[in-house]
């Protein structure tokens, strides 16, 4: 980012180099003025020293500074030194950020003579940055592309998001007075420096309520997406199309926050004791439904999920998990979540009691899930309430598969491709259907195999004879 | 004997590596300072060595059977002059860190030593401070390491993450303070000295009465007596410590949860410590500040490196400037409620609700019940007044003969190896031999990671001291970033900083900031307790390469005025004249 930067910077910092050295006295009033904003260069700490690193900024902008005074600490080649000023003033402008690094004798910062002038010297380093700043937005977009799911691993540029992207309900810390504080844990607030979000906004899922880490990597992320999405970009269509991802090869990638989650999960689902059972259905009905209200806007998935929450009615036990080991939680709706791949990554957005709501809304409710997931903007109520999860890869012409159990829920359900199948019927013909193989992966302390097979059964029993989906 | 031999030849070895001819060369002189040399080394080993009990000892009982030779003449020509009444010659109160040193060096000076210790041996250090959090802060030093994904990446190293057992860690912590305690306790019994179990009150001039709770009290005399009673943690009023979510050091010690998030008062040695450990075990650190910046009582320069790198990286954030005036422990559901004030304005400020508040805002002298009334001695804020010879100074001014005070109990430098110091200084001075310990020359370590450590004055301090006295003071700096053994082991960040006088060479203060600081810093204090000048110690040898040349180049890159030693004695009269001025 510096980098990028310097260039830029240089050409404004050689034009007003000169003003101060000529001095303020016996020259015209345009020059005056510019006269009184100096720059602080990136000093030269040792002989063999072409570049230093911002360790941080001792003074921040506005600040008043007198002479001899540090204001910055940098990092050479052998040691972090302090910078001391050599004038009395303001700090003006920041024009590398801690962490960034300059080449020797270039402007790291303004300095205003005196408080008037700081919005001036603020205005002139904009002014002079505009060049640059685009660069810089165009960074993250392209960053943003590659890989999305990385949750601003570079803090991006002023993104500016609406809180009401990152704001929900008004859950708020049961001890922060209604509101008016905000409790977040000291690396949270870090996080939300670091990353540009506004704790206001946010709602903490921490221990009562408060808001940790997660939180704001979760903001942050939806935020990102949300300001890219916003930002024109012009050449993206066919970019943005998802590409096969660019991958170093014999690189040691570290986990996205997402594929972090993700790995923890995983390892969380051995202590589960799983076991599957398969159940091969017939949907030359469903085909011929689902031919019929496509047009409406119905998708398969909507089906296959009012499908399966309409079995679940019958069968609660299968719809119900086991939190602590001793007992069946019964859930009170059936939510049903569905696996989706995004870029880099895994999410489970969940159509909420897909047994009542109508196979239309349902299919309206899917698509703007799965248009949020991509932007990942989902609210965690809207991917960590699913109560039975659905994973289907028959797209891909995956006959059958097993699925993971999801911690917290009871069942999963593996859906492969419905295919055309030739089939001895019972009358001792031959004839051809479709034919889908499904595989439920399921907690057995608390669904049982026959639980398991009688839900199997009537969810069959549901597929074969659809009429029941569309109302 | 044999093992004895074997034992210092090992010291010798890890101290000069490779290097037959400076074996050669060191070793009269080593054995020539011996006594006092294994008094601390001894010290040190039992308090951090893993060697075998049998082994450590050996040393000891080698001292110890010269000792009572010295003890039976000593005695003999005792009685012959004024009668000798008293049961022991020394009695100590307390056997922490403080009074085993006072008691070892006693028994090596012949004296019948007998030590009283209420609780358990080993005091605050062995079973509730230093000791057992070194064993925390060496399992957060690694966890540390092996979670730091891009320090592992540099040296090539693919670690899979990183977790840890926290009763594992936990029984870490107790199986070294009990290791050590044992070591202790054993040592001070094969040497003769008689451990009295129960109280220890004075009940008159020379004379100490203990016992325990329901038992008939035994009257002791001594010819003379320390008071080694060392402290307990210091917790502000308004704080209600429950030993579960609001702690003391004594209780984060057993590490019987690792909180979410724990507030930590006080950001001196204790609360850094413990943030290092809370921090890599996995939780967030908030830290409560009274004064306006973190980690007061370091050189500011220290300080602010020490933050740089200890508290902006790490999940750490600071309220400074703010007392915390009320801290309710977590009870029915809440969390732990803490309440900030204003340090300056008495405001109420902010209120915070964490998992967990660690007290570690200092320790206050644990002296009650020490019979000081009875004769004459009034506590200052607990502390028993001394001189600068440890003598306890009674509510009058005047001294009371033959009683001292060593340690935290008189509140001059709490620190353990400072306590022993204290203590082997009485010792000296009861066998007749006036001592007065320079505790200028005392350094002291936080063992964060990286390490921090000082001795002396910070610079702050030595100008103050300069201006008064009009002498000139001068800074020199070295940074581990360019030492080659700091930056194979990826831990270039670090400062070593020397304060000194380029007038005569006179080594005001070393701090260091860095890797192992708490080791390198004995270069320093050995020089200031010996004398040695800048002029001379630029001279000294180190191998290369190791972390020592950070303190090597510190040495080389200060200026003073004088010429090194051995120069002046080439030049005969003139220099020592020299050499005499400038005191």
């Amino acid at each position: 980012m510096a980098h990028i930067l310097q260039t830029s910077f240089l050409p404004f910092t050689s034009s007003l180099r000169r003003t101060p050295v000529s001095g303020p006295k016996g020259k015209p009033q345009a020059l005056q003025v510019k006269a009184k904003i100096r720059e602080i260069f990136m000093p030269a700490l040792s002989s063999t020293m072409t570049e230093g690193k911002i360790v941080s900024w001792t003074k921040s902008e506005g600040e008043k500074l007198s002479k001899g005074e540090s204001v910055v600490v940098v990092e050479s080649d052998k040691a972090d030194m302090d910078v001391e000023s050599f004038h009395d003033g303001f700090l003006a402008a920041i024009m590398v950020e801690e962490g960034g690094v300059a080449p020797v004798g270039s402007a790291i910062a303004l300095l205003a003579e005196t408080e008037d002038e700081i919005a001036e010297a603020k205005a002139k380093s904009q002014s002079s940055s505009s060049s640059s700043a685009q660069v810089l937005e165009e960074k993250p977009q392209e960053k943003e592309e590659v890989a999305p799911a990385v949750p601003a691993a570079a803090p991006v540029a002023p993104a500016v998001w609406s809180p009401k992207a990152v704001a929900v309900g008004s859950a708020v810390h049961p001890a922060s007075e209604g509101g008016k504080r905000i409790v977040a844990s000291p690396y949270a607030k870090k996080l939300a420096k670091e990353l540009k979000v506004d704790l206001v906004a946010l709602v903490g899922t921490g221990p009562m309520g408060r808001i940790v880490a997660k939180d704001v990597e979760a903001a942050a992320a939806a935020g990102v997406v949300a300001a890219s999405e916003s930002a024109p970009l012009p050449a993206s269509p066919e970019k943005a199309a998802p590409v096969a991802p660019e991958i170093e090869l014999g690189t040691v990638v570290p986990f996205t926050t997402m594929q972090g989650a993700v790995s923890r999960n995983m390892v969380e689902s051995l202590s589960v004791p799983t076991f599957r059972v398969g159940y091969t259905i017939t949907t030359n009905a469903l085909d011929a439904l689902y031919k019929k209200i496509k047009s409406k806007g119905v998708t398969m998935t909507a089906l296959l999920a009012k499908a399966t929450a309409l079995a679940l009615v019958q069968h609660p036990v299968v719809n119900s998990c086991c939190r602590d080991g001793n007992s069946f939680t019964f859930n009170s709706s059936i939510n049903i979540a569905v696996a989706v791949a995004i870029d880099g990554g895994l999410i489970t957005p969940v159509l909420q009691d897909a047994d009542k709501v109508d196979i239309y809304t349902l299919s309206r409710k899917w698509k703007e899930l799965v248009d949020k997931a991509r932007a990942k903007q989902l609210q965690p109520h809207e991917y960590n309430t699913g109560t039975f999860t659905l994973s289907n890869l028959g797209m891909f012409g995956v006959d059958r598969f097993d699925a993971i159990l999801p911690p917290g829920t009871g069942a999963i359900m593996a859906v492969g491709a419905s295919l055309p199948t030739v089939v001895a019927s019972k009358d001792g013909r031959i004839g051809m259907q479709n034919q889908m193989q499904v595989n439920v992966t399921a907690d057995h302390r608390v669904i049982y195999g026959a639980d398991l097979a009688s839900f199997l059964q009537t969810l069959a029993k549901i597929i074969e004879d659809p009429k029941d989906l569309t109302f | 004997m044999h093992s004895a031999l074997s034992s210092l030849s090992f010291s010798q070895a890890t101290t000069v590596p490779r290097s037959n001819y400076a074996f050669d060369s060191h070793s009269p002189a080593f054995a020539l300072s011996q006594p006092v040399n294994l008094r601390f080394c001894g010290l040190r080993r039992e308090a951090f060595g893993f060697s075998s009990l049998t082994q450590s000892c050996s040393g000891r009982v080698r001292v110890s059977s010269r000792g009572h030779s010295k003890k039976i003449s000593a005695s003999a020509v005792g009685n012959g002059t004024p009668p000798k009444s008293f049961d022991y010659d020394l009695i100590i109160i307390g056997a922490g860190v403080g009074g085993h040193g006072a008691a070892l060096h006693a028994v090596e000076k012949g004296l019948k030593t007998a030590i009283i210790e209420g609780d358990v041996v080993g005091g605050t250090c062995v079973n509730r401070g230093c000791v057992p959090s070194k064993a925390l802060l060496a399992v957060s030093g690694r966890m540390r390491e092996l979670q730091s994904e891009h320090h592992m990446k540099a040296f090539g190293l693919q670690v899979s993450a990183a977790g840890y057992d926290r009763q594992g860690v936990a029984d870490h912590a107790n199986n070294l303070a009990s290791k050590i305690r044992s070591n202790l306790t054993n040592s001070m019994k094969a040497l003769g000295v008689d451990i009295l179990t129960g109280v220890g009150t004075i009940v008159g001039p020379q004379k100490v009465k203990y016992g325990k709770v329901g038992f008939p009290d035994n009257i002791v005399t001594a010819k003379d007596i320390i008071i080694a009673t060392g402290s307990v943690p210091f917790v502000p009023k308004g704080i209600e410590v429950d030993g579960k979510t609001v702690i003391t050091s004594d209780h984060a010690l057993k590490l019987e949860f690792v909180p979410d998030w724990i507030a930590i008062v006080g950001s001196g040695y204790i609360g850094l410590e413990f943030s290092d450990v809370y921090t890599a075990l996995g939780s967030e650190v908030t830290f409560i500040e009274a004064l306006d910046q973190l980690m007061p009582g370091f050189d500011p320069e220290i300080g602010k490196l020490a933050q740089r790198v200890l508290i902006n990286p790490r999940k750490i954030d600071y309220h400074t400037g703010v007392f915390a005036t009320k801290i309710t422990p977590a009870r029915d559901g809440k969390p732990v409620i803490i309440e900030l004030t204003d340090a300056k304005t008495k405001e109420p400020k902010d209120t915070l609700e964490v998992d967990a508040a660690l007290i570690a805002t200092g320790r206050a002298p644990f002296t009650n019940g020490l019979g000081l009334e009875n004769i004459n001695v009034v506590t200052q804020r607990g502390f028993v007044p001394v001189d600068e010879r440890m003598r306890v100074i009674d509510a009058n001014g005047k001294l009371v003969t033959h009683l001292y005070c060593i340690g935290d109990a008189n509140g001059k430098m709490m620190l353990a190896h400072a306590a022993s110091a204290q203590g082997i200084s009485v010792v000296e001075q009861v066998t007749g031999r006036d001592h007065m310990l320079n505790h200028l020359s005392i350094p002291a370590a936080c063992f964060t990671h990286p390490e921090i450590s000082m001795v002396g004055m910070t610079e702050p301090q030595a100008r103050e001291k300069a201006e008064k006295e009009g002498f000139e003071v001068s800074v020199a700096k070295t940074s581990f970033k360019a030492n080659t053994k700091a930056l194979a082991e990826n831990e270039g960040e670090g400062l070593a900083k020397l304060i000194y006088r380029p007038d005569n060479g006179e080594i005001l203060g070393v701090h260091i900031f860095g890797l192992h600081a708490a080791d390198l810093i004995h270069e320093a204090s050995n020089a200031i307790a010996l004398g040695t000048r800048i002029q001379d110690i630029k001279f000294a040898v180190h191998a290369h390469p190791t972390l020592s040349e950070v303190l090597d180049e510190l040495f080389k890159s200060a200026k003073s005025t004088q010429q090194p030693s051995y120069q002046k004695k080439h030049l005969g009269g003139i220099c020592s004249f020299a050499d005499d001025s400038h005191t």
